[in-house]
């Protein structure tokens, strides 16, 4: 026997069922995939996505249409102070960025990018989360290795809860992709004293521009 | 890390005259208690949430075996490599021929528990690899050559001052006192590791049965960067871990920030399944998921079962007034506070942990707290009850305590005995009604006075009260 089979053996034997791989009700639970208690959300999902958003310290414009997004987003970069400069979700590159004087390269981020630009595939109204999924078009290290991170959110693209994005995620993509990752605000730590400093290894800050709905 | 749970009486004493750690300390209240309670109060639910938190956790355990088969095929299907360690041993030695099989020299790391069981860094140290930490708090204890002291907020020890001292020292630049230039020297340190290193090692917080997924909570980014940028992903977890789907882990979600920083959810939520995807052009080439038993399964089908519900939100502790006055390191092991005093028993030895299911006033705020409702105060008094069939007491308290029973077998005699002691404590009390000195028991008053009883027995006065 090998470890495998020892520790597998040793559950077993505890549960008192030694020899029964596979107890029914499993593949019934994965099936339906049943969802527990979940919070009331009162109001509108957007407005409450936007309250949430702010409050883990993201900062939220708004854009009326996908056309508007270059521009809002070069006012906010020169707002900050930051270059006019960015690596982008090759996704993106429908949009017209040299109009407003962005100039972006569609790849994978590098360690000397200073803004990120990318999509979302769901944005949670319960926490004010963004949920991005990788892919060739769609790289994570985008939203990741640059100190700012922009993200375009298109207002359908909210939904209420984590489990609704789950259903999303397998309407639309059967299983998940390598990495989904949930983005809540700047990358933060409290290691020092327990004092929140935001920009740890991840961004220093987050826009997120929402796209419609105004 | 090394087991010094044996030595807990002398590090508490220790603990309770170091004056900067009693400074870190006094801050707990305001900084995990209250945010924990805000941050719950909003959901509105959260009894029903802890009830179902709970059943999820339960229930897996009671198939276990079957949802790690699961995990391990879903896993398997999309790349990965599943690997089952026996014991801390193993899972070190599987780890290094993961790194040798793969010409790893450098390898970056993210906050895991379990690794910190298995002593992992210093083991690939002695075989010849870079292990850089790189959660903050886990990097200055790396520098620092100390144990974390709680499994959420591991360096809740350190003052500022001594992690710029330390920095200063380590990274010979300009000493800084802000803590935002802190942080900032120390991600400046790290990011050529995270961008040089082969292999990223990382804990799990839930694996993902339905998907074959690990999940990682993490606040600082560090977690996605060691596993994303590295072209070998080794996750190292606990085969309690395992939960069934997707929306399971969403309701445990719920919980787990929310009790151990009152968080509403951490800045990063990353589930990762399997290898990088056709087309990518980033994202570990290979995959290596380690499950470690050690210890787990032997608990399972006995009184302990429950505590391998845990979560590792550390609410318990940060609610312990024993923790609260004495710290992380006195419990001399990876985990400290009530859940440390139930599993440092249980995973390293009954006679390696004695003090520490005796080291609780058994108020039971922990169980209160727990965000999976663990029975802490009941499973310490289940290795209070194995001590001492063990004979693993001290002499004096069994025989006190054999005294005691067999005293209380004879009806009378008891009533005797205690007429005698309650005038006796009376006596003792002064005029104030406090018994200040209690001879051949003075550890009890050493820092507390004793009421003094009124100098009645029960029995007595339920007769008074009958007669009456
Ligand atoms: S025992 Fe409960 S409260 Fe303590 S760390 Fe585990 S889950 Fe959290």
């Amino acid at each position: 026997m090998n470890s495998r089979e020892r520790i597998l053996a040793r559950i077993g034997q505890a549960l008192g069922r030694p020899g029964d791989p596979a107890p029914a009700g499993i593949e019934g639970h994965l099936q339906s995939h049943p969802r527990g208690p979940r919070p009331v959300l009162e109001g509108d999902a957007i407005a409450r996505f936007r309250e949430r958003a702010a409050r883990m310290a993201s900062d939220v414009a708004q854009a009326n249409a996908m056309t508007d997004v270059p521009g809002v987003i070069a006012r906010y970069l020169e707002q900050q102070r930051l270059p006019l400069r960015a690596v982008c979700w090759p996704a993106l590159t429908r949009l017209d960025w040299r109009a407003a004087g962005i100039q972006t390269e569609a790849r994978a981020a590098r360690a000397d990018d200073l803004v990120g630009i990318t999509g979302v595939f769901a944005a949670i109204a319960e926490t004010g989360t963004l949920m991005l999924l990788s892919g060739p078009d769609t790289p994570a290290t985008v939203s990741l290795l640059p100190e700012t991170h922009v993200a375009v959110v298109e207002v359908s693209r909210v939904v209420a809860t984590m489990e609704d994005a789950w259903d999303r995620l397998r309407a639309e993509r059967g299983a998940p992709p390598r990495a989904v990752n949930f983005v809540s605000g700047p990358s933060r730590t409290a290691d020092i004293e327990q004092t929140v400093t935001l920009g740890a290894h991840g961004p220093y800050r987050v826009l997120i521009v929402l796209v419609g709905g105004a | 890390m090394r087991l010094e749970a044996v030595q807990f009486r002398r590090k508490a004493a220790e603990a309770l005259d170091n004056e900067r750690l009693q400074r870190a300390l006094e801050k707990f209240p305001s900084r995990f208690v209250d945010t924990r309670a805000a941050a719950l109060a909003e959901l509105g639910n959260t009894e029903q949430l802890r009830d179902a938190a709970a059943d999820i956790r339960a229930r897996t355990l009671r198939d276990l075996d079957a949802w790690l088969r699961r995990f391990e095929r879903a896993a398997a299907a999309r790349g990965a490599t599943v690997h089952w360690a026996e014991d801390a041993d193993e899972a070190n030695r599987i780890v290094t021929e993961i790194a040798r099989a793969h010409g790893v020299r450098k390898a970056v790391k993210s906050k895991s528990m379990v690794t910190e069981e298995c002593g992992l860094n210093e083991y690939l140290e002695r075989q010849g690899l870079e292990v850089i930490e790189t959660d903050l708090g886990e990097y200055i204890l790396q520098l620092a050559h100390e144990p974390p002291s709680h499994i959420v907020a591991p360096v809740v020890h350190k003052s500022k001052e001594e992690i710029a001292e330390l920095f200063e020292e380590k990274h010979r630049k300009p000493r800084k006192d802000d803590i935002a230039e802190l942080c900032r020297e120390a991600r400046e340190e790290l990011r050529p590791h995270f961008l040089g290193a082969d292999m990223g090692i990382s804990g799990a917080n839930f694996l993902i049965a339905e998907t074959g997924s690990v999940l990682i909570v993490t606040n600082e980014g560090n977690g996605r960067l060691v596993t994303t940028l590295p072209r070998v992903h080794v996750a190292v977890s606990g085969i309690e871990k395992v939960v069934p789907t997707l929306e399971d882990a969403t309701t445990l979600l719920r919980l787990l920030p929310r009790s151990a920083t009152g968080q509403a959810i951490t800045n990063y939520v990353s589930l990762l399944t399997g290898t990088r995807g056709a087309g990518e052009s980033e994202g570990p080439e290979h995959c290596h998921i380690v499950l470690v038993d050690a210890g787990r399964s032997r608990m399972l089908g006995t009184e302990l079962e429950p505590m391998l519900r845990c979560i590792r939100c550390g609410a318990c502790m940060n609610h312990c007034p024993v923790y609260q006055n004495i710290g992380g390191h006195a419990y001399g092991w990876v985990y400290p506070g009530p859940m440390g005093a139930v599993l440092t028993p249980a995973l390293a030895g009954i006679e390696q942990a004695l003090d520490l299911p005796n080291a609780s006033t058994f108020c039971g705020a922990c169980s209160e707290v727990c965000p999976v409702k663990i029975p802490l105060p009941d499973l310490m008094r289940h290795w209070r009850e194995r001590q001492t069939e063990q004979r693993l007491r001290p002499r004096r308290e069994r025989l006190l305590l054999r005294l005691w029973a067999w005293t209380a077998l004879r009806p009378r005699l008891y009533a005797v005995v205690a007429r005698a002691v309650a005038r006796l404590l009376h006596g003792l009390g002064g005029s104030d009604g406090l018994v200040h000195r209690l001879p051949g028991a003075s550890g009890w008053t050493r820092g507390r006075d004793l009421p003094a009883p009124p100098g009645l027995t029960f029995h007595a006065l339920y007769r008074k009260r009958r007669g009456a």
